[in-house]
């Protein structure tokens, strides 16, 4: 809402020295936020003047333009009383017409300095000003010819043109639709300062005399009385419909936001802005016979004044005539009886709607109006005859038309809203000391009437106070008026906390072993397409093309939700790559979205609780959305320099951090070669816990890497964090350990290359016995001397008992026993 | 150097004369003194000290002398071997000092050297700024709730007061899923984490709950479609407006440093009533004529606009089977990518989801 200073001043006796600052401060404290504060005409400096044309001489110039050599009596504002010589190239003016000079040494908004200047073969002494360049309207299609009575030549146009305000601009919430009024911010200035100043009149623009409604008027049904509470209809004859909007109105609504149409448009938008009552003109020439508001027939048809053809629902309330339907009801207009540049008798409708019912017409045609915005957040529904008197009297006065006598109402007002409330509420909401006195006194000042019972009140709620249905609503305004900057600060006395939750206590940890191990973490936006999974060679069976989408994604590339961390880390660390950081290892842990086959969420009703059925089936439609741990790594793992050559990030990096978090968490995990998108078909491992599959690690197919743009090599792995935080340990057990001396032995193993290390290492541990400690594979080798299709794995095995040193011939025996076995499962042979 | 004493018969032995072990001891004691470095001690004391050395020969020779002359032998050849001995051990510290002295110069290295080889690891600052937050609350005895981003319509909107004919619906733009009527959204803020804690646990509730919501916002530096906010919920009994102000005040404190408090103005949410706005006092020109004017922090007002915030409307309550005659409660709202973004003058919003790494490395593992 758009108000400005000068108007808010007709309705309330505000301090002469109240700057606009103050006043938008203090209206902020109070509810009615500050949005921007603007000062139109400030940066526009004089000498600005009326001046007279007393004479011009039309030249044809070479460029195909015709300028006036004008000489203009702008009196002694020149300082010599001579006429002022100007150049002026509009056409629009006559001889005798009285006109805005801006002189030699003024400044016209834009910091556009003026001074006497050659053109066109004069010296021109000034400028004649168009209403664009003095920021007073849009029109540039000449200079701007005052009425004849305006002024004298050489008055000062400040004193005469309303060419500076302050307006403020408030941010409304949606409760205070009040407010989108000027009635209503000068109803908040006034009861601002009755409160916390010393007072300040306030006249309410809609409290005036109306005449009573009579048989004459224009003949009105109302079908739906609960749709449209009340309907009132005024009509103007005898308008003269080439009546200028008077300079002042179209000012106002120009600085409130809105663009001067035409006199009769303009005036409803003025009232409107002016008692915060939406209205309606009808060409009354175009109406054919009574009007009546009903709900729509579904499917009917009606095109609105934007032009546009609307198929209507028969939940929209419409009003019609004879000819069917002529208007969306306190949404929009019908294009057949609108008011247009020859219209001379005017309806005037000024009717109440249901906010609901306004509220889904204008979302279902997807409709923001001025009007709209007001109805659907509830209006006075005691004023329509007022605004429409007012509109009346306003017709009358600028369009030269005759006040028909007919006054139709149909309906009336609800009767006003009572709310009782315990007097102590305020204070025991608030936390703040407030006198049982204040708080009537504030509830009284925002417009209510007040019965106190006992330690009960009962408030009658004012009826542009459409907002105010619950006792909070009440402590709402009570302590707003008492000030908000008086709620004390007291710490609540929280009961003892058990602290973080034992996920919340894992997932830091995986994090920070992440960090320490060198990896950066990143966050993506959820969002994938079919072109992200396609890059990452899914196959058409593969379950991570079963994406939830979005009904209105903000990309059509991206429209679902992903199923998998991977594309969001690949983009980042191509984008890295793209600015010269190719060498990076990312981390990400987020939610995935799994979706399966669900039914709808029900909406439940909010009077009472969900019953736990009901509350199982939210989350029963919802899809599953896992934590998922995603990394990549890529370029050099670890750097080249003075020490000696970098590492390349590979394979075993992705496994080597699933293995560390792993660790981290206590988790005994398992790795298995298998194939699988997007990783390279034999450097994929899968890694379990027992039977619960983890996730996967690797090195990625090449094509996927060219597919991201990220080096090639690039390593990855995705696991299912909470599959793994649901494995950490709890409570860690103490080891016991021997203290007598370990006893090593090293064995070397040549195998078939497509036997694993892992599958050896067990083989080992399951040989070895009792007196095993632990297992290292130190050295693989592949070359000649293992022979073709054949690798060497060097393990050092750990021997010691918990009660005695080993002897060499209890070592030589366990290690013995797991070759053996090594041999058996794995045809190793033990290199000599 | 003396070589083994290879003709060494016994037979003709001498008598072991005092000139003679004299003359060994000397010989001992200057090669002994004479040694340069640990290498030359090492053969000297073979030569002089090792078992074949003329002074061990002789202590064996003592043996063959006869018993009156024993006794003055054994002392002679004794003190001698022990006057050597002790050079020896006297010069070995000698030398090995002075060879270390040597090593620890002949090692210098230089330190300057990068030592970078292994990358530098780091976590984003939404997380550890979500963790300070959080553990700022749980230091108060509260707890962290968390709920799930694809949401249930009625949970992120009707059961806050927010039905489907509410005006205030259009201030969220919220992005649907598929099919629309199936009323799954995403989230469009953690409130309805606020919900299902009141319909899962009874009151006292005192709980936190960090996470991102989304907003059909385009992207810019100021916007994003997703973000992260962080909630808190309280519900007991007695609770008022002061016990929000004081945890907000604690909660600035803790972030902002002593000093850093809130105001509160009027304001609306569907899910509280009274409702405020909640503004941090600004931490670097705390208000302060003469240094707010020039402030770029809060561009001159003195506060920086923080969240949202108010007392549970009973509505809510209801709907989340909590008594509201027997119950009141606070719940107050804020953006921690804004939080983060003033706090460390983070000035594009696009920093934090881009992922360049030289963004969360600045921020190391904590905040
Ligand atoms: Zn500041």
């Amino acid at each position: 809402m758009r108000a400005p200073l000068s108007w808010i001043r007709d309705y309330v006796d505000l301090p002469a020295d109240l700057t606009a600052d103050e006043l938008a401060h203090r209206l902020t404290m109070l509810g009615l936020k500050l949005e921007a504060l603007e000062r139109p005409g400030h940066d526009m400096t004089g000498p600005l003047v009326l001046g007279r044309v007393l004479e011009f001489v039309e030249e044809p110039q070479s460029n195909g333009k015709t300028i006036r050599w004008c000489q203009v009596d702008v009196a002694d504002a020149n300082g010599t009383g001579e006429p002022q010589g100007i150049v002026c190239g509009a056409l629009n003016f006559a001889v005798g017409d009285l006109v805005v000079v801006i002189l030699p040494g003024g400044v016209l908004p834009g910091g556009f300095e003026i001074s006497a200047r050659k053109t066109y073969g004069h010296v021109s002494a000034g400028m004649i000003c168009s209403a664009r360049e003095l920021e007073l309207g849009e029109d540039h299609d000449g200079i701007m010819v005052l009425p004849p009575d305006a002024g004298e030549p050489g008055d000062d146009a400040f004193g005469v043109l309303p060419l500076r305000d302050e307006v403020i601009e408030f941010e409304i919430n949606p409760d205070r639709a009040y407010a989108l009024s000027l009635r209503g911010v000068a109803r908040e200035a006034a009861l601002e300062y009755a409160v916390h100043g010393d007072g300040a009149t306030y006249h309410d623009p809609a409290d005036r005399p109306v005449p009573e409604p009579n048989a004459e008027g224009y003949p009105v049904v109302v079908d739906d009385l609960e749709g449209c509470p009340v309907f009132v209809a005024r009509r103007v004859t005898g308008l003269d419909p080439q009546a200028p909007t008077p300079l002042w109105m179209a000012r106002r609504i120009q600085l409130a936001g809105m663009r001067p149409i035409s006199l009769a448009v303009d005036i409803t938008n003025y009232v409107m802005l002016e008692m915060g009552h939406p209205i309606h003109g009808y060409d009354a020439a175009r109406l054919a016979g009574p009007i009546r508001v009903r709900r729509a027939t579904e499917g009917e048809h009606l095109t609105t004044l934007d032009d546009a053809d609307r198929v209507l629902s028969a939940e929209d309330l419409v009003v019609c005539d004879d000819s069917g339907p002529i208007g969306l009801g306190g949404v929009m207009g019908g294009a057949t009886t609108e008011m247009s540049e020859t219209t001379t008798d005017v309806l005037v409708e000024v009717a109440s709607w249901d906010p609901v019912s306004m509220f889904r017409t204008g979302r279902r045609h997807k409709l923001t109006s001025e009007a709209g915005k007001r109805n659907e957040r509830g209006v006075d529904p005691t004023i329509p005859e007022a605004a429409a008197d007012r509109v009346v009297e306003l017709l009358v006065a600028h369009g030269g038309g005759i006040a028909h006598p007919g006054v139709t109402k149909v309906g009336r007002a609800p009767a006003p809203r009572t709310i009782t409330i315990d007097v102590d509420l305020p204070a025991r909401i608030s936390g703040i000391e407030i006198a049982a006195e204040t708080t009537v006194s504030s509830l009284e000042a925002v417009g209510c009437e007040v019965a106190v019972e006992g330690d009960r009140l009962t408030a009658t709620v004012p009826p542009w106070r459409t907002d105010l249905t619950d006792p909070y609503d009440l402590v709402e305004e009570v302590v707003r008026i008492v000030g908000y900057d008086r709620v004390p600060s007291v710490l609540p006395p929280a009961p003892a906390g058990r602290g973080l939750t034992r996920d919340q206590r894992l997932r830091r940890r995986v994090g920070r072993t992440l960090a320490g191990a060198g990896y950066v973490e990143v966050l993506s936006f959820p969002f994938v397409g079919v072109d992200d999974l396609d890059r990452l060679g899914l196959d058409a069976a593969d379950e991570r093309r079963t994406v939830l989408t979005l009904a209105n994604p903000l990309s059509s590339e991206q429209p679902s939700m992903t199923t998998t961390l991977l594309p969001g880390l690949l983009e980042t660390a191509a984008r890295n790559a793209g600015r010269g950081q190719a060498d990076v290892a990312l981390f990400e842990t987020a939610t995935v979205t799994l979706p399966h086959e669900a039914g709808p969420a029900p909406i439940l009703p909010v009077d009472r609780r969900p019953s736990e059925g009901e509350f199982a089936d939210l989350d029963k439609a919802l899809p599953a959305q896992p934590l998922h741990l995603g990394l990549v790594v890529a370029g050099e793992r670890e750097r080249s320099g003075w020490w000696g050559p970098g590492r390349a990030a590979g394979w075993q990096d992705a496994v080597g951090a699933v293995r560390e978090v792993a660790r981290a968490l206590g988790v005994e995990v398992e790795v298995r070669a298998v194939t699988r998108a997007p990783w390279h078909p034999g450097r994929c491992a899968e890694v379990r816990a027992g039977d619960v599959l983890l996730g996967h690690a690797g090195e990625l197919h090449p094509k996927v890497c060219r597919a991201y743009g990220v080096p090639a090599r690039t390593a990855a792995a995705e696991v299912d964090l909470d599959a793994l935080l649901r494995l950490a340990v709890d409570v860690t057990p103490a080891p016991s350990f021997s203290s007598y001396p370990v006893a090593r032995e090293d064995v070397a193993l040549v195998v078939a290359s497509t036997v694993t290390a892992a599958e050896v290492e067990q083989a080992l541990r399951d040989g070895a016995g009792d007196l095993l400690e632990s297992v290292r594979l130190f050295d693989v080798y592949e070359g000649d001397q293992a022979g073709e299709g054949r690798k060497s794995l060097a393990f050092r095995l750990r021997f010691r008992a918990p009660d005695r040193t080993l002897t060499v011939e209890e070592t030589s025996a366990a290690r013995d026993a797991a070759v053996a076995v090594a041999a058996e499962r794995c045809g190793a042979v033990q290199r000599a | 150097m003396s070589g083994p004493n290879s003709d060494y018969d016994p037979v003709e032995v001498t008598p072991l004369k005092a000139e003679e072990v004299e003359a060994m001891r000397e010989a001992a004691l200057a090669a002994i003194a004479a040694a340069a470095d640990l290498d030359q001690l090492k053969e000297v004391r073979l030569a002089h000290a090792g078992d074949r050395s003329p002074l061990a020969l002789a202590n064996r020779e003592i043996g063959a002398l006869p018993p009156q002359a024993r006794k003055e032998a054994g002392q002679r050849v004794g003190q001698a071997r022990g006057a050597v001995n002790q050079a020896l051990a006297a010069r070995t510290e000698v030398l090995e000092a002075e060879h270390e002295e040597r090593m620890l110069v002949e090692e210098t290295v230089d330190v300057t050297l990068p030592v970078d080889r292994l990358p530098r690891g780091s976590r984003h600052p939404i997380t550890t700024g979500s963790e300070l937050i959080a553990d700022v609350f749980v230091a108060m005895g509260w707890e962290v709730a968390e709920g799930p981003v694809v949401e249930a319509e009625w949970l992120n909107f009707d059961a806050l007061n927010l039905g489907a004919d509410h005006p205030a619906r259009t201030m969220q733009d919220t992005f649907w899923t598929e099919p629309a009527d199936h009323h799954v959204v995403l989230r469009t803020h953690t409130s309805p984490v606020q919900a299902r804690t009141m319909l899962t646990r009874t009151p006292p509730i005192y709980v936190v709950c960090p996470g991102r919501v989304f907003r059909t916002d385009e992207y810019d530096a100021t916007h994003s479609p997703m973000f992260h906010q962080v909630e808190g919920l309280v519900v007991d009994e007695g609770i008022t407006m002061a016990h929000l102000k004081g945890s907000l005040d604690h909660f600035a404190t803790a972030m902002f440093g002593e000093g850093i408090d809130t105001r509160f103005r009027p304001s609306y949410f569907p899910f509280t009533e009274p409702s405020a706005e909640v503004d941090l006092r600004c931490f670097v020109c705390r208000g302060v004529a003469g240094e707010v004017e020039t402030c770029r922090t809060c561009r001159g007002e003195g506060w920086i606009e923080w969240g949202g915030c108010g007392v549970v409307n009973p509505r809510v309550l209801t709907a989340c089977g909590i008594d509201p005659e027997r119950y009141t409660g606070f719940a107050f709202g804020m953006g921690i990518d804004r939080t983060l973004m003033f706090r460390h003058g983070i000035t594009d919003l696009r920093d934090i989801f881009e992922g360049d790494v030289r963004f969360a490395a600045a921020f190391g593992t904590e905040i």
